[in-house]
């Protein structure tokens, strides 16, 4: 079956820790993905969802590999647009790898059709989040506020 | 790396046509093999190598290996990182007057 799937990847001068953290952390998660926040216990298994700012769950399914601080593996469907969620499950794998004194995060996405448009809609805003973090976690600043 | 370095790749790896025609190719269709992006280019397997090397050197590019194939995507967070830098500042002024004028048209509806 055709597949659609980016590969977005980011150098952030921290610690695969502080990244780990950051990718899993609720209040800090609002601050660089412009008020939403994923709920998660962050365990394989667990339920995973993401919620925006007004409290709408946009996207849900649950933790398919947890394992700090290195891969996290999310089975991700879209909630709000009914086109999105037909589309079904889709798989977003992060990986974090240290390279010299900076970590290598890398967020492929994933889905079994093609084209997408899921993937299309969160090709869009994967740049803007990762730059975000990278800037807040390198300068403790956003480089992007508000809404899109 | 300092951050000057890291810019200092991304707009060397810009400043080529070949680099650019290659992004291009990527943005049209992700995921594609060596093999595939050589049979647009008029040059060497090896040169073409060596365009994907600096472009993956600059992080635009990246790599995902699909069992003996490397399969290369278009990684566009560092141009996002520019855009940030020099552009997105504008768009606030553009987005009010959006907003603005819809409140407008509205308004004179009701």
């Amino acid at each position: 079956m055709a597949r659609s799937k980016f590969v977005y990847v980011t150098y952030i001068r921290t610690t695969p820790e502080k990244l780990w953290s950051a990718l899993t952390d609720a209040e800090f998660m609002r601050q660089y993905w412009f008020g939403t926040h994923c709920d998660s216990q962050w365990t394989p298994g667990s339920p995973w969802k993401m919620v925006y700012s007004d409290g709408t769950i946009t996207d849900a399914g649950e933790v398919i590999e947890a394992a700090p601080p290195g891969r996290l593996v999310i089975r991700w469907q879209h909630q709000k647009r009914p086109e999105l969620k037909a589309e079904g499950d889709s798989i977003c794998t992060m990986e974090l790898e240290q390279i010299g004194t900076a970590v290598k995060l890398s967020i492929t996405h994933t889905i079994e059709c093609e084209p997408s448009k899921l993937i299309e809609a969160v090709s869009g805003g994967w740049p803007k989040i990762l730059s975000n973090l990278k800037s807040l976690l390198e300068t403790g600043s956003i480089a992007l506020s508000g809404k899109e | 790396m300092a951050e000057s370095d890291d810019t200092d790749l991304l707009f060397k790896a810009l400043a080529d046509p070949s680099r650019r025609k290659l992004l291009d190719l990527l943005h049209a269709h992700d995921g594609r093999t060596l093999s595939e992006l050589c049979k647009h280019l008029d040059m060497t397997r090896q040169g073409v190598t060596q365009h994907l090397d600096a472009l993956q050197a600059a992080n635009m590019v990246t790599t995902v290996r699909r069992g003996r194939e490397k399969l290369h995507f278009l990684n566009p967070v560092p141009l996002q990182e520019i855009y940030e830098r020099w552009i997105a500042k504008f768009e606030k002024p553009r987005l009010k007057a959006l907003s603005d004028l819809k409140k407008r048209l509205e308004k004179s509806n009701g």
